[in-house]
């Protein structure tokens, strides 16, 4: 008889694993790939395929180097990749993915001890990296292509257009944004696609619904005071499906890592971005706020985890005075 | 009385696992034959050890006492079968403390035992004059014939059902939820002997002076919320139906969802004015004051697909878990794991020489197909172990803080609040620990308190 001892409970559920969550948000993103490469054709198959491969060969190189365990089978590398290329516009240099990628696992996510230790969110960090490095070839012009095949990359972004009085009539209606046919990074154009991931993702509780709840809360409320105001061209519903909002809310802001752990922390969380997106996206000089916003509210995780400790059921323990 | 109308009660969060009770649920419970040795503990309960009250080689009836109550939370012990007892031994219990045992080698002949002691367990008549029973004696009488909680945590019953004036006691659950999965010790004897539980709830809601009883029961055994609906007849006794969901039976949950009162952490359902009672319990109270018979014997789920034919047994306390293990012949080959209780809270036991307590609500077999093999990955923060702890504390913190040693993040994260339900560690995407953890951590704290 060889049996084994080990700590209770001796049931697990069978059906969850690291691995598995990180598989669930690739599958989820199938929709969103599927748009982008009607929307974007080779474009989108190409830097997919560059930053997936450049990212996960940076964390073997790294974890090679390291002295651990040199394997990207948990899955959470290949996603940063597929994150990442979903966010760059069609048009941007190959060597912006590449540089990108390393970026994101270097600096986001191995030197602060790989999976679960990251403070910021790894696809984003890249991300900012390259936006500022070469912000000449990620601008607004860099989504732009008169000569381009499709339609949609003819066009400004939506959210560029709404920028200006002058060309806010231009904008697109609720149809072009919920299919995806207008500009925009390569993941974030086709609204109906996203829910589809996005409402998934929390029906499997792989991403947490206070999240996205909370950005779109967060952003649909001061958008609509803005809008009275006078502060944005565009009504509270077009900021929702224009942009990578909805793409940020399901897929960037919902990273486990790099967001709070109590349900209270996760909706604070969620509603910060959402104000921040339409803060930044009605005062910054960029027409898009939610990279910046993610990492803004990455950078108060901690404190937020601190500061929503949940009391137990029944209230906190009481200490034994002079125990 | 309309059962599938009746409204469900529940508690916040918890976890659904695998129910697993097909294995022995409809096993009528059967007699485990008389085994050649008994290795009684003198520690079965929670609290002090018993102290030995008779001579090594002495005679003894079953039912004798053999060990003295050690303290006020304690409980004596009780001969289980008829025999001649040996010199007193020591054996690591599967909860690893060690303790004293008393062996008795079984005589030939048995009073009670077959279908004499099936009868005189679950038949007969429980029909009880209250009017004629002193409330205050139950508890020393109690205390007397060693009942202890036979839900698993065995606390002394005695404790639960003392009058206490400060504190009124307003409700009595009859637990009879049995949320782990396989187990369905309780399930039986619900389905067996409504009779004894319905008497033993009378004469505990009689001692401690409870207005309203409430059997609650998980809706997977309706077929027991039947059996103890058509047993109460139109007495004044209430059944909740919960949702199946574990931790239903714990007692903070149960207490939660039956009545919507927070048992205060670090304190008892008493405080809220509730006693929470296992239906085994119950059983037993009735069977000491209608059959005058102490706790020697208890009802123990066999089970586990690497069981060859799982039953259900009222078996001698003291018996060793390879007879019983051999009365159900035996262990198949892709055994991986056996527990002293459920999957969820039991103990891993290597030693099948260990005894039958007063406690053990279950020996169940796992093969390797029922334990998860994976690596433990790092923690992605994932926050499904708050989602589930039905006790709203954050067990990923807990137990990185008790792998860091940090004393003063265990107690602001409240460590001992945590009852080890296992619901984390069932969840936790990353395969961590964490109840081993948090049991480091509770430690950690206590040693550093000295």
């Amino acid at each position: 008889m060889n049996v084994s001892v080990a700590s209770s409970p001796h049931f697990s559920n069978m059906k969850q694993g690291t691995r598995q969550m990180m598989v669930d948000v690739i599958l989820a993103l199938i929709p969103t790939i599927a748009v982008s490469v009607w929307i974007f054709g080779w474009y989108s198959i190409l830097h997919i395929g560059i930053c997936v491969l450049t990212c996960s060969l940076t964390e073997l190189v790294w974890k090679k180097l390291a002295g651990m365990p040199a394997s990207v089978s948990d899955a959470s590398g290949p996603l940063t990749g597929v994150i990442l290329a979903l966010s760059l516009p069609w048009s941007a240099p190959i060597y912006v993915s590449v540089l990108g990628s390393i970026f994101a696992i270097a600096i986001g996510k191995m030197i602060f001890g790989g999976l679960g230790m990251n403070l910021f969110n790894p696809a984003m960090v890249g991300r900012a990296f390259v936006m500022l490095s070469f912000a000449g070839a990620l601008g607004a012009s860099a989504y732009v292509y008169d000569g381009a095949p499709a339609d949609a990359l003819t066009q400004a972004t939506p959210l560029t257009v709404a920028r200006d009085v002058a060309t806010a009539q231009e904008f697109p209606g609720l149809w072009p944004l919920l299919i995806g046919k207008t500009n925009g990074s390569l993941g974030e154009t086709s609204s109906l696609a996203i829910l589809l991931g996005g409402i998934f993702l929390c029906v499997r509780r792989t991403a947490a619904w206070q999240i996205p709840t909370g950005v779109v809360l967060g952003a649909v409320i001061p958008a609509a005071f803005f809008e009275l105001l006078g502060f944005t061209a565009i009504t509270a519903f077009d900021h929702l499906f224009a942009g990578s909002l909805l793409f940020g809310a399901f897929f960037i802001a919902t990273d486990p890592v790099s967001s709070p752990i109590t349900p209270k922390g996760k909706w604070i969380f969620g509603v910060g971005i959402g104000i921040l997106i339409m803060i930044l996206r009605t005062f910054s000089s960029y027409p898009e706020g939610v990279m910046f916003a993610v990492l803004l509210m990455n950078s108060v995780v901690p404190l937020l985890n601190r500061w929503t400790i949940p009391t137990p059921v029944g209230g906190s323990f009481p200490e034994k005075p002079n125990a | 009385m309309q059962l599938k109308n009746l409204p469900r009660f529940t508690f916040k969060k918890g976890i659904h696992p695998p129910e697993c009770k097909s294995f022995s649920e409809h096993q009528a419970i059967e007699v485990l034959p008389t085994p050649d040795i008994v290795r009684i503990p003198l520690l079965q309960h929670i609290g002090a050890p018993s102290k030995v009250s008779i001579k090594p080689r002495a005679e003894v009836a079953v039912g004798d006492k053999i060990a003295d109550s050690g303290g006020f939370i304690s409980a004596p012990v009780h001969a289980s079968v008829s025999g001649k007892t040996a010199r007193e031994g020591v054996i690591t219990l599967p909860n690893g403390r060690r303790v004293t045992t008393v062996p008795i080698k079984a005589s030939e002949e048995q009073p009670l035992e077959g279908d004499t002691l099936k009868e005189a367990f679950l038949g007969g008549d429980w029909s009880i004059n209250l009017d004629e029973i002193d409330p205050t004696s139950l508890s020393t009488a109690c205390s007397e014939a060693g009942i202890v909680g036979m839900g698993g945590a065995a606390f002394p019953t005695h404790v639960k059902l003392m009058r206490n004036e400060e504190r009124p006691v307003t409700d009595l659950l009859i637990n009879g939820c049995e949320c782990e999965p396989f187990l369905t010790a309780d399930h039986r004897l619900m389905l067996e002997s409504p009779a004894s539980i319905l008497a033993g709830a009378k004469l505990a809601a009689h001692a401690t002076g409870a207005e309203n009883i409430t059997i609650c029961i998980e809706e997977n055994k309706m077929d027991a919320v039947q059996a103890l609906a058509d047993a109460i007849g139109d007495e004044n006794i209430q059944i909740k139906v919960m949702l199946s969901k574990y931790p239903q039976g714990g007692e903070k949950s149960l207490v939660m969802a039956a009545l919507g009162k927070a048992v205060p952490t670090g304190g008892l359902p008493l405080d809220v004015g509730v006693v929470v009672m296992n239906v085994g319990t119950a059983s037993s109270l009735a069977r000491m004051v209608l059959r005058q018979m102490p706790l020697t014997h208890r009802i123990v789920t066999v089970t586990g697909a690497g069981i060859e034919n799982p039953k259900n047994l009222i078996v001698p306390i003291g018996t060793p878990f390879q007879t019983v293990i051999d009365y159900c012949g035996g262990i198949k080959d892709n055994v991986s794991r056996i527990i002293a209780g459920g999957p969820m809270m039991g103990f891993s036991v290597t030693d099948l020489e260990i005894p039958v307590t007063k406690g053990t609500s279950g020996i169940t077999v796992l093969t390797h197909d029922d334990i998860k093999q994976a690596n433990t990955t790092a923690c992605v923060r994932c926050g499904m172990c708050v989602d589930t702890c039905p006790l709203d504390l954050v067990p990923t913190k807990l137990a990185l803080a008790a792998r860091h040693k940090s004393i003063d993040t265990l107690k602001q994260y409240s460590v001992d609040a945590c009852m080890e339900c296992g619901c984390c560690a069932y969840q936790c995407p990353a395969n961590i620990p964490l109840v081993q953890l948090i049991r480091t951590g509770k430690i950690l704290k206590k040693m550093s308190n000295n």
